[in-house]
């Protein structure tokens, strides 16, 4: 059976667009809500990725640290994440989900104990931030044995010979940070930048599909429809803060934005 | 896990940045492996280079002052009776306190390598104050991110980084102490690595902070070996090394050069915080057995809980108030090469009491806690027995905390 983040790349490319990817963090701001989000905004997301919350992300700027810390004070714990995949996926068997976080994580769980979780609760993919090539190898293979695409991230710093080497060794999708950047920075690249690294990226194996994350909002999606997919993280986290502060709810105004996300790019 | 002989500590580590296999390593996001990487390439040439080594040894000489002294603590020793107790007083090196020698090197390494700015965290202050001594000696701008809490709480070395110029960044995330500050710190580096240098303010974080760190910090114990034989004609059969633990960077230095004596001659003792004595939190991972995880980059015995959050420490002083603790020592823990135990805030105070009442030496809370335990071991050591204690940094940063805890009169004493 084809994973089904191929199978969502696939349905975009016949649409003629690229695959919208959302994340958001797992139990942001409750159990409960980071469910109903996740399954509100499946209607227009193609992937979802869920962000395992931790306390010293040194990736991720405010927008994610907020969501994370505010999850983690409602008292999120890493068999509750593996529940809440579990239970979006008996209603949405076939909508990719994606864990993202840091390596910290896994390795308490043990990384064995971690892979069958998440075969057992649906997760198609995983994202470790400060997991790199060539420490992930082994990884990497356990993920493949247990039909979980392992995630590479690739970046401007990235040197062409090292692109070369972690694409050889990458699972069928990879992930291009657009800009020397935590999450949630403003785009200081201009889009055109962008997507010339990120050509020289796909040429070096057309066949592997690339998102695009970092800086995507609103505002500038529009100009990246060319790419295989697009990521819109610290967005959506910031939409869920200004919900809470304002007394909305964070359910509709995301799954909104998703939606206008979506017609954006389509 | 073994520890090799005549071979740098530093230069233990496997390719991937592993000692004995399992401690440090590169646990980064992958736009900081290309900095790293020449980050690494570079200290890896220069470290070899004569004429570097000139250049660091220069201002090592006139600029921060070499050696520091080592003075026998008479009437401590007597109001003790035991073990003969000494000091290194690295505070005082320029700025007061072993993070110069870091932070100089950083920033001679800045200026090889083009860069124009230099980040770095700091705990206590000293290693930000430090950067800032160095960064406006060697033209270079400097950003400083500081915990909230600590910013509060180490006002003198504050104002000293803005008298020197530099930019302090409060960081407001999580506990507002130095882990958030080393975070934040690293998130600046991944967003402007391609114009900034970034320093790292201990023995923590990728491997290779941690090697030249520990190669700065080494610096104390080439002067102490040189000392002790002009003291004793050779290394004493009986000597004990008392060092204060929190990143692990004074406590490396001051230990390095003895790595190869067989540890019934120099035994190296490790004191980390133990926190308020009332309270579960504390800053003692080696001491307590934390479980090994993921801080800053590095495989170490951290403070955190089950699912692998880091937990918040507490402890009276800022310096060592930190989660994690460098691979160097979870390697010499390991092999056995040194012993880590904690002192109490209060068992610190105390021992900052005794030695300010006996000695002309002020040292501030971090090496006190080396010294409290190193008090209450002297007293059963034979009379022949060489104890030495780190007097790292000096008390001046502490004024606040120390009047607030001990009353006005032990502000203005020494």
């Amino acid at each position: 059976m084809l994973n089904p983040i191929s199978a969502a790349f696939k349905k975009a490319k016949q649409e003629n667009r690229p695959a919208l990817l959302t994340y958001t963090v797992a139990g942001d701001s409750s159990k409960k809500q980071s469910l109903d989000i996740l399954k509100s905004i499946s209607k227009n997301a193609d992937i979802l990725e869920v962000g395992v919350p931790h306390n010293t992300p040194v990736a991720d700027g405010n927008q994610i640290q907020t969501s994370a810390y505010r999850a983690i004070n409602n008292g999120i714990k890493m068999d509750d994440i593996f529940k809440i995949v579990k239970d979006f996926k008996k209603t949405n068997k076939k909508k990719p989900i994606i864990l993202m976080g840091y390596y910290n994580m896994i390795f308490q769980y043990g990384e064995n104990n971690y892979l069958n979780k998440c075969a057992n609760a649906g997760v198609n993919g995983l994202i470790v931030v400060d997991l790199p090539w060539p420490e992930n190898k082994n990884f990497a293979k356990k993920c493949k044995k247990k039909s979980i695409y392992f995630i590479q991230l690739l970046s401007p710093t990235t040197t062409r010979e090292r692109l070369k080497k972690i694409i050889k060794d990458s699972h069928p999708m990879n992930y291009f940070i657009s800009m020397l950047s935590t999450t949630g920075g403003k785009l200081k690249v201009s889009p055109k930048e962008i997507l010339k690294n990120y050509k020289k990226i796909k040429k070096i194996n057309q066949k592997k599909d690339i998102v695009i994350g970092f800086g995507i909002t609103e505002k500038t999606i529009r100009n990246f429809k060319s790419a295989d997919g697009l990521v819109v993280g610290s967005a959506i986290c910031k939409e869920i803060s200004r919900s809470l502060n304002n007394r909305q709810n964070p359910v509709i105004n995301v799954s909104n934005m998703v939606g206008r996300l979506k017609r954006r790019i389509s | 896990m073994k520890l090799k002989k005549r071979i740098p500590v530093i230069d233990q580590g496997d390719k991937l940045g592993f000692w004995g296999g399992k401690f440090g390593g590169n646990f980064v996001p992958e736009t900081l492996k290309k900095p790293i990487e020449d980050l690494e390439i570079l200290f890896n040439k220069l470290k070899k280079d004569k004429k570097f080594i000139r250049e660091r040894d220069k201002y090592f000489k006139n600029w921060i002052g070499t050696p520091t002294r080592f003075i026998k603590l008479n009437n401590l020793t007597k109001h003790v009776g035991g073990a003969q107790i000494w000091s290194k007083v690295v505070s005082d090196a320029n700025g007061g306190a072993h993070k110069i020698y870091n932070a100089t090197v950083h920033c001679l390494l800045a200026k090889r390598s083009g860069k124009k700015v230099i980040c770095g965290d700091t705990g206590a202050g000293y290693a930000g104050k430090m950067l800032s001594m160095a960064a406006k000696k060697f033209g270079l701008k400097c950003k400083i991110f500081m915990g909230a809490k600590d910013i509060e709480r180490q006002q003198p070395n504050v104002k000293a980084m803005k008298k020197n110029g530099a930019e302090v960044i409060p960081v407001y995330s999580g506990s507002q102490t130095l882990v958030d500050a080393v975070s934040e710190c690293m998130r600046f580096w991944v967003a402007n690595c391609d114009t900034t240098a970034m320093c790292v303010g201990s023995t923590v974080g990728p491997a290779v902070f941690v090697r030249i760190c520990g190669w700065s910090t080494s610096q104390i114990s080439r002067e102490l070996k040189v000392q002790l034989i002009d003291e004793f004609g050779s290394i004493p059969k009986k000597l004990k090394l008392y060092n204060c633990v929190g990143g692990g960077s004074s406590s490396f230095g001051f230990w390095n050069e003895f790595m190869d004596y067989d540890k019934k001659q120099v035994e190296f003792i490790g004191v980390e915080a133990g926190g308020p004595s009332n309270s579960r939190k504390h800053a003692a991972p080696l001491t307590n057995n934390s479980k090994i995880g993921i801080l800053h980059g590095a495989m170490q015995y951290v403070v955190q809980n089950k699912d692998g959050q880091i937990e918040e420490t507490e402890s009276i002083s800022a310096g060592l108030d930190y989660s994690g603790v460098s691979p160097l020592h979870c390697f010499l823990k390991d092999t056995k090469r040194a012993r880590y135990t904690a002192a109490s805030d209060e068992e610190t105070l105390s021992a900052y009491k005794l030695v300010t009442k006996y000695e002309k030496l002020r040292p501030s809370l971090e090496p006190s806690h080396a010294f409290s335990v190193a008090i209450k071991e002297s007293k059963k050591f034979s009379k022949d027995t060489i104890v030495v204690v780190n007097s790292c940094g000096d008390a001046y940063k502490d004024q606040g905390i120390l009047e607030k805890r001990l009353g006005k009169k032990y502000v203005k004493s020494n």
